[in-house]
């Protein structure tokens, strides 16, 4: 056998080029040929390269390495492949850190790559070094710094291995500027195996039968679909065993879109801003099967008043979830795209037309109380749920919606119909203002064909306004709604109900937007009356190209139904 | 729930920076690493860390697999105090003229079962292994002589059970 393995070796034809080629070659033999980016000191090199190979290698150069993560991100979300981010030294690597928690603790997954300053000055605060393995451990899935060329091939192979298996997550590697400059005999062999790293633990089938066990003798069940299902590409396993089940079935704001918004088994989003029904059923069903997500504390509010009631069937590829925040009496680990068909397989076909009904007799107890308020409002002023809702009419929820952090998010979320997987793409975990904008120029970049509307607040638009530069420069058709209320509404909605309205810091007094999307030679169009909003909405969705519609929102308006910080999910407020 | 002291062992590979990653967990919990050792282990390129914390059990169980979660970690436990043979060892050293003047420092060192490893003309070292109260109350009675030194290692420990990390290892190598 090894002397096969050293004739085989031999047949391959060794090339000797510099790293910075090299780091090329890795990128193209994993199937990427576009990168986002920003260039500097320590990552020339590698930069030469990608301007030789302009023929075969798209590099997007964003305004700001936060920028280009989100970027990053944004295309890894669309497409579910990794995206890869470039940057340079010190504060080229720094900028990305909010990137990088973002992505890893949305289970995103990314390669970012860093240049750094050479070997022989490691340790020296040598201009713009920095640290950024120490930096970004904590929020890395795997971190690593090259400071021999001949690392190159080996470590970029084990990053993208890393990056995409198991539960997907951030690698960073760190590439000092000698390596890049450095020969080295290439040859590019693809990673699938590191012997500390056990990326899908092996089902335990005892652990399935025990699970839809509970499944059949369930009175009254209830699921909650996580992200981990779009994830493992599983929507279609999952919709199967949800329709033989008749289970009701809500989602985290990550789940969303993982099944179509009219279904008739989906009943909404759980949260603190979720539904009415699967917020206040989650403290009454007697089976709680979690498929794919964490327990999130926005999911949960008080854990100790969460779901007690209830049997939980917990469903990950990630050992260290279950059990972590949420008691699990059943958790079946393994991958979804696995076990989700032997659960469906093991369990009974059943209807729970009854128990469905009670949630659809909540839904309408919150129509009536909120969601109609918002759509056919008595106020003057537009709302957003009722701009949602103008968008969800020309995109017939087709669409990407990319949304920032704050009340448009959540708006976005309760309000945006979704027919396909992978078109809620929103910052769940670290809530990243600023996420939006770029995100929906990596959307667009991997899912051209797909319409991508970013929607966005008037406080996380202005914290990366600067990627309409990007827009305008690769000519991006990138749909852009800002839902402009002057404020920083989710902080000012805290600050209205648990501060007696003292509204530290959230006015914002804001420039002209138009004026600026026109200097950037962006289409674009402000409506404030309600006859104006389907038309313009209509008209931005027609256009070819980029456009940004700004819509004035009522100043002081708020997201309902709400669970209070602190409060069971069964005490969610409608007002 | 109460907490108490877990010694919690880590085999991982020998790679630069484990030791940040894997203080980050403790770190990031806000759990105090009370005493750390790492060493070289019976299996070849496997490294493990000795780690003291004090910690709840639930707080262990979710550790354990945090830990495991980092790439580079093959494999966690966690034990009680009465599940690990431990020991830690000390350094003292002390004015050598004090070993003649003040007769009690060798009755001492004697009912410690301590060892002197070094003399010299200005300055006499002994080593101390045990648990941690024996090393303390060896401290406790050479403090009022004067202690020039004083250093104690971090704890290593066996546990009583076994762990199984070559048997694993052997699993993943097939």
């Amino acid at each position: 056998m090894e002397k096969l393995e050293v004739l085989e070796k031999k047949e391959v034809k060794k090339e000797t080029i510099s790293g910075a080629e090299a780091v090329v070659k890795c990128l193209l033999n994993e199937g990427i040929d576009l990168v986002y980016g920003y260039p500097g000191g320590a990552i020339m090199p590698v930069y030469d390269e990608f301007y030789k190979r302009k023929d075969e290698f798209t590099h997007i150069m964003t305004r700001h390495e936060q920028g280009a993560i989100h970027a990053a991100q944004g295309m890894a979300r669309a497409t579910g492949n990794v995206g890869v981010v470039i940057a340079t030294s010190g504060p080229g690597a720094t900028n990305l850190v909010t990137g990088i928690a973002d992505a890893q603790i949305d289970s995103t997954p990314l390669v970012c790559i860093t240049g750094q300053v050479g070997a022989h000055l490691l340790g020296t605060d040598a201009f713009q070094e920095t640290d950024i393995i120490s930096i970004s451990t904590p929020v890395t899935k795997w971190n690593y710094q090259i400071t021999d060329a001949k690392e190159i091939p080996e470590v970029l192979a084990k990053a993208f291995y890393i990056a995409k298996s198991g539960r997907p997550g951030v690698v960073l590697i760190d590439i000092t500027k000698n390596a890049q400059f450095d020969k080295l005999d290439f040859e590019y062999k693809k990673c699938n195996h590191i012997r500390s790293y056990v990326p899908v633990p092996k089902y335990d089938l005892s652990k399935i039968k025990e699970a839809a066990e509970l499944i059949n003798n369930a009175k009254k069940p209830f699921i909650i679909m996580g992200q981990g299902v779009i994830l493992a590409k599983a929507e279609q396993y999952f919709k199967e065993f949800i329709e033989k089940t008749g289970i009701p079935t809500s989602q985290t704001a990550l789940g969303l879109s993982g099944l179509e918004t009219n279904h008739r088994l989906n009943v909404g989003m759980v949260g603190m801003h979720g539904h009415y029904a699967p917020n206040k059923k989650t403290n009454e069903c007697d089976v709680l099967i979690a498929i794919g997500m964490r327990f999130d504390d926005r999911v949960t509010g008080n854990l100790s008043k969460y779901a007690t009631q209830a049997k939980v069937i917990h469903l990950d590829i990630d050992p260290a979830e279950i059990s972590k925040n949420v008691k699990a009496d059943v958790g079946v680990l393994g991958d979804i795209k696995e076990t989700l068909p032997l659960l469906t397989d093991y369990v009974k076909a059943k209807e729970h037309k009854v128990w469905l009904q009670q949630f659809k007799d909540l839904y309408k107890e919150e129509y009536k109380e909120v969601i109609k308020d918002q759509l056919s409002p008595s106020k003057k002023g537009l709302t957003m749920g009722e701009s949602l809702e103008a968008i969800n009419k020309y995109t017939k929820g087709d669409a990407i919606i990319v949304s920032d952090v704050g009340q448009h998010q959540m708006f976005a979320c309760r309000y945006a119909k979704f027919n396909k997987t992978r078109s809620n793409i929103t910052s769940g975990g670290l809530g990243t203002m600023g996420f939006a904008l770029p995100a929906a120029i990596g959307a667009k970049v991997g899912m051209p064909n797909r319409e991508v509307v970013a929607v966005i607040g008037d406080g996380g638009y202005q914290m990366t306004i600067q990627e309409l530069g990007t827009i305008f420069q690769h000519k991006m058709a990138v749909k852009i709604v800002v839902l402009n209320n002057s404020f920083l509404g989710m902080v000012r909605q805290w600050q209205e109900l648990f501060f007696d309205k003292r509204y530290a810091s959230t006015e914002m007094v804001n420039p002209d937007f138009q004026t600026i999307a026109k200097g950037y030679d962006i289409a674009c169009n402000k409506v404030s009356k309600r006859e104006d909003l389907d038309k313009s909405v209509k008209a931005m969705l027609d256009h070819d190209g980029a456009y940004f519609l700004e819509i004035i929102i009522e100043k002081e308006d708020n997201v309902f139904p709400m669970v209070p910080t602190g409060a069971s999910v069964s005490d969610i407020r409608l007002k | 729930m109460e907490r108490q002291l877990y010694t919690i062992s880590i085999y991982t590979e020998n790679n630069i920076g484990l030791l940040t990653r894997i203080s980050t967990v403790f770190l990031k919990r806000h759990y105090n690493i009370e005493s750390l050792n790492v060493s070289a282990t019976e299996i070849d390129n496997v490294h493990r860390f000795t780690i003291v914390t004090f910690i709840s059990t639930d707080e262990a169980v979710k550790l354990i697999t945090q830990l495991e979660k980092q790439i580079e970690v093959i494999k966690a436990y966690y034990h009680k105090e009465d599940e690990v043979i431990y020991h830690q060892t000390s350094l003292f050293k002390i004015k050598s003229n004090l070993l003649f003047e003040e007769k009690e420092i060798q009755n001492i060192i004697k009912h410690s079962s301590s060892r002197i490893v070094t003399i010299n003309k200005e300055f006499f070292a002994i080593e101390k292994s045990g648990r941690e109260q024996e090393i303390k109350e060896l401290y406790d009675q050479l403090l009022p002589y004067g202690i020039m030194q004083f250093v104690k290692s971090g704890r290593v420990s066996v546990s009583k059970t076994e762990m199984e990390i070559t048997k694993l290892l052997k699993s993943i190598k097939n």
